[in-house]
């Protein structure tokens, strides 16, 4: 079974975004950027199933800036085996919906087992990708996913909801997303990093797919969220208490 | 604008989270009510008390039960011919249907708005809630998830809509629901709960936390809630994460006890109404956005402040 893991480059999950003054966004010059880390959980997945004997070939893509070649090296680093780049202009921010009309075209070339993906990206916050993937490709998703298990020609996906904990098995190929506690990346070892520069990339553009990836929405604008003030400290518990007090909550 | 609104619901009566949509779909436009399960005849009774509602799509066969998509998505897409809005709640059965169905429609979905502009104009927060971003959709349909607690929650009673059958594909056959492990809490839940009281990684372990947690939310009638490390930590099961990827809650009052306050935290909480600290680090990020700090070793002014309120 061959294993698709797409993987967004985003700000870094330590960076206090910051709005651009003019409000046309938040400013992503000169910050740290990483692999989104929900895709970061996926790409570890993918490799621990081709570790169990589960996957024979992990190919990871991304749909970015050419920068996103730095992700795409971090993922071969960690044990995939190649990467496509479909490489956008800098300042192209390509929406949830393309990305999915990108993946399903490379889908039907490399025709995935499984498609393992971030739940959602850290940037736009969306949770759309992989479900859309899904409708798409007419196949079976498994979203937030605790744990997956391969069997046959299933995956059981144990899902993390609202209430608890669910689990459902998908008939093969699948769409499955991450949450967060699906399992631990791995840092890749210095020789694993000089290896993965030999590794095949590929670099196309979503016109060798045919696929028009201008957007939907429009940001009119964006703006720092109402900024709450400090309170006040209290000295002790018996101050917390009187303050309980007389907001009516003790 | 005719709107539809997907229920949720537990195939026995409705959820919360679905009034707060119907706010949202209600100043959009006329609202509709899409009930899909098996059984849930009582289901859309109930929902046919929701004030704004005109109707009440009724879809009742084993292929909805467990909110798989893959059998919903065909349903909804087929209902859709007649609406222009498809609304639905940020829960995580609203998040796992609601993309499925705007792919299938070709139409880029608006996650999570907290706010309608205008006719296809909405506001939503990207960056775990550092920004808030302006958006104005261009596509005929729409497909939108609502943040609970952004809007209010529309009145469950005094409505008199109508009810009518309707039919999708069914099951796709590509996937099982296999089982559930569903919480049974005695406290309220956490996305409806007026207090709630949150751990940490401070928390040491499950059994800690549930010392030093349980009896203060017991005391106030909380919720209880956790950040992320004390989830990952195994302190208690992931439906108590608060934060950008787990619940966003809105309580009147939110105590955040050994929480640092990682931005990813802030994220579900900073719009609850009254936030309380208590942290013995006095630098910790938390303490910039409570109404009311306590730097102290949480292992003696917790059970102190249960032994103290009324």
């Amino acid at each position: 079974m061959k294993i698709l893991v797409p993987v967004k480059r985003v700000i870094d999950y330590n960076v206090k975004p910051r709005v651009k003054a003019d409000g046309s966004g938040v400013d992503l010059s000169n910050v740290k950027m990483s692999m989104n880390p929900f895709d970061e959980i996926a790409v570890e997945e993918a490799v621990r199933l081709k570790e169990k004997g589960k996957a024979e070939e992990i190919v990871v893509v991304s749909i970015g800036p050419a920068k996103a070649q730095d992700t795409l090296r971090t993922a071969l680093a960690m044990g995939v085996d190649r990467a496509i780049l479909v490489q956008v202009d800098d300042a192209v921010e390509v929406e949830p919906l393309a990305v999915a009309k990108i993946l399903k075209a490379i889908a039907d070339v490399e025709s995935p087992g499984l498609v393992l993906l971030g739940k959602q990206s850290i940037s736009d916050d969306s949770n759309q990708t992989g479900q859309m993937l899904a409708a798409l490709m007419d196949r079976p998703q498994g979203t937030f996913a605790n744990s997956v298990d391969v069997e046959g020609g299933a995956v059981i996906v144990k899902r993390e909801v609202d209430g608890g904990l669910e689990t459902v098995e998908l008939t093969l190929p699948a769409i499955v997303t991450t949450d967060l506690r699906l399992n631990e990346p791995r840092y890749a070892s210095l020789p694993n990093i000089m290896k993965a520069k030999a590794k095949p990339l590929e670099i196309r553009s979503p016109a060798d797919y045919d696929i028009d990836i201008s957007p939907r929405i429009a940001t009119l604008k964006v703006v720092e969220p109402p900024v709450r003030s400090a309170g006040v400290r209290v000295a002790d518990v018996d101050e917390l208490v009187a303050k309980l007090t007389s907001l009516g909550i003790a | 604008m005719k709107t539809l609104v997907w229920v949720e619901h537990d195939n026995a009566s409705v959820k919360d989270a679905t009034l707060s949509a119907v706010t949202a779909a209600a100043s959009m436009g006329d609202v509709d009510l899409l009930v899909a399960g098996k059984g849930v005849r009582a289901v859309a009774e109930q929902a046919a008390n929701i004030e704004p509602a005109r109707k009440v799509l009724l879809a009742d066969d084993a292929a909805y039960e467990h909110a798989l998509p893959e059998n919903l998505a065909p349903l909804v897409v087929g209902l859709m011919q007649g609406y222009d809005a498809f609304v639905v709640p940020a829960t995580t059965t609203g998040k796992n249907v609601a993309p499925r169905v705007a792919a299938l429609l070709d139409v880029m979905q608006l996650s999570e708005i907290i706010s309608v502009e205008g006719r296809k104009t909405f506001t939503r927060t990207i960056y775990a809630g550092n920004a808030v971003a302006t958006v104005e959709s261009h596509d005929a349909k729409l497909v939108v998830t609502v943040r609970g607690t952004a809007f209010d929650k529309a009145a469950a009673n005094g409505g008199s809509a109508a009810i009518e059958d309707v039919s999708g594909p069914g099951d796709a056959g590509t996937s099982r629901f296999v089982s559930a492990e569903i919480a049974r809490s005695e406290r309220p839940e956490l996305t409806s709960a007026k207090i709630i009281v949150s751990g940490g990684r401070a928390l040491k372990d499950a059994a800690t936390f549930d010392e030093v947690i349980t009896p203060l939310a017991e005391k106030l009638g909380a919720g209880v809630g956790a950040s992320r490390a004390a989830v990952d930590a195994g302190y208690v099961p992931n439906d108590f994460q608060v934060g950008q990827t787990g619940k966003i809650v809105a309580p009147e009052v939110y105590f955040a006890i050994g929480i640092s306050g990682a931005i990813q935290h802030l994220a579900g909480m900073k719009d609850s109404k009254t936030i309380i600290a208590i942290n013995k680090d006095e630098d910790a990020p938390i303490f910039q956005v409570a109404d009311i700090g306590l730097v102290a070793d949480l292992f003696k002014a917790v059970p102190e402040l249960t032994g103290k309120i009324r």
